[in-house]
């Protein structure tokens, strides 16, 4: 029963650094689908490429409030997850397209592969976006999502979690992550998150609680911000435009 | 002081719910001059078809992006036109694949094979082996392009670090 073997959640490493791995033993999706050969390296210049820029029309009314759209209230603990998008240099990224995604407060999403017997609500989608501010803050009105099993291993389940897309202003600073809150249960077990191997890289990944974002008798709130690189090496400096 | 990056997560199997509310795969209207369909499967290491991965297309010399979950025969398709080549480098399209069981994003490239002079002195193409320069290039199917990504094995797609 090689399909239902123990989760293989490898010990913290920090020489990982934040990179993530391709190949993760504990993810078992990756076996035959992570690149087995070496990436080439290109030119230095062409990481400078920018990236496509997305303007107010790719947002619609309510795509920042996952819970106004629908006739109804969805159920679930109302929360507020806000944050800045910034390069490594702490600059602000202005106009970013952020794209998010979640199960619903039961931990099921409304997809047709998603076949967990938890109940859908009529009134959450799981979907929604925004364009960053002047200031590089993002700002999205939502549902704690709920915990929710999956086939990995025996007794799988995912710590909640809201996946996050983003767009820099170069090509190269795309990412598409998870996140994550804080004192999750799960954590320990979850081979995704422990993906990461740098403990200090992994908490880069969870959310703070935060009372001064939390609305008073209405929601929660959340500070989560997100740092973009570029590329492999995210080591090298970049100029800001004028 | 430099900041930590916030390390990539996968796009898991549900991504269409976030990602995919809008169309988002015609680069330029269908009947626009110079549009062409570009279709491919995306496979794994064992040459089956991969039906929850996402391919994104950045064209940046026209300026034109976009977006495609792959069907149920993990098959993608585009609406796409040529750029003009640019610097030395021929025309080309920046591909990122995304799916379950991808923890990071993969970059390639997709050239076209109409341009066998341009092609030969891109210096990105012609710095690859024979066989790794061939998964770079579509292939012309009818009207319109074919090309399909390859993550793992013998007929591996070339990806490039980023």
């Amino acid at each position: 029963m090689t399909d239902r073997e123990s989760p293989v959640v490898l010990p913290d490493d920090p020489s990982f650094g934040g990179e993530v791995q391709v190949d993760y033993p504990g993810y078992r999706s990756t076996r035959w689908r992570a690149p087995d050969r070496p990436l080439v390296t290109l030119p230095e210049e062409l990481h400078d490429l920018a990236g496509p820029v997305f303007g107010e029309s790719a947002i619609d009314e309510f795509d920042n409030d996952l819970t106004a759209q629908h006739e109804g209230q969805p159920l679930g603990e109302r929360i507020i997850v806000t944050g800045r998008v910034l390069d490594v240099d702490g600059r602000p990224l202005r106009n970013a397209l952020v794209e998010v995604w979640q199960a619903n407060a039961a931990g099921r999403y409304r997809h047709q592969v998603d076949q967990h017997p938890a109940p859908l609500d009529p009134n959450f989608s799981g979907g929604g976006r925004c364009l960053t501010d002047d200031d590089g803050r993002y700002r999205f009105t939502t549902l704690k999502p709920g915990s929710y099993p999956w086939g990995n291993h025996e007794n799988a389940w995912r710590p909640a979690h809201i996946h996050f897309s983003v767009f820099g202003r170069l090509f190269t600073q795309r990412l598409v992550t998870q996140m994550y809150f804080p004192g999750d249960p799960l954590f320990q077990f979850d081979p995704i998150f422990n993906s990461v191997r740098d403990p200090k890289a992994r908490a880069l990944l969870v959310s703070r609680f935060d009372l001064e974002t939390t609305m008073p008798d209405w929601a929660l709130g959340f500070q989560w911000d997100i740092v973009l690189g570029r590329g492999g090496s995210g080591t090298t400096p970049f100029e800001e435009q004028a | 002081m430099t900041l930590g990056r916030t390390p990539s997560q996968t796009v898991g199997p549900y991504y269409a719910i976030g990602l995919c509310r809008r169309p988002a795969n015609e680069l330029l209207a269908r009947d626009a001059p110079g549009a062409l369909e570009l279709t491919g499967l995306l496979l794994d290491g064992r040459g089956e078809t991969i039906s929850d991965g996402m391919i994104e297309i950045w064209d940046a010399f026209g300026g034109r992006w976009g977006r495609c979950g792959t069907e149920a025969d993990g098959r993608y398709t585009f609406v796409v036109a040529k750029p003009e080549a640019k610097d030395g480098s021929a025309p080309r399209l920046d591909v990122y694949v995304h799916g379950r069981g991808l923890l990071r994003h993969q970059l390639t490239r997709i050239y076209f094979p109409d341009e066998p002079e341009a092609n030969a002195a891109d210096p990105v193409l012609s710095a690859l082996d024979e066989r790794d320069r061939q998964t770079l290039v579509a292939r012309q199917e009818g009207a319109g392009l074919s090309f399909d990504i390859t993550m793992q094995g013998e007929s591996a797609t070339v990806f490039f670090d980023h």
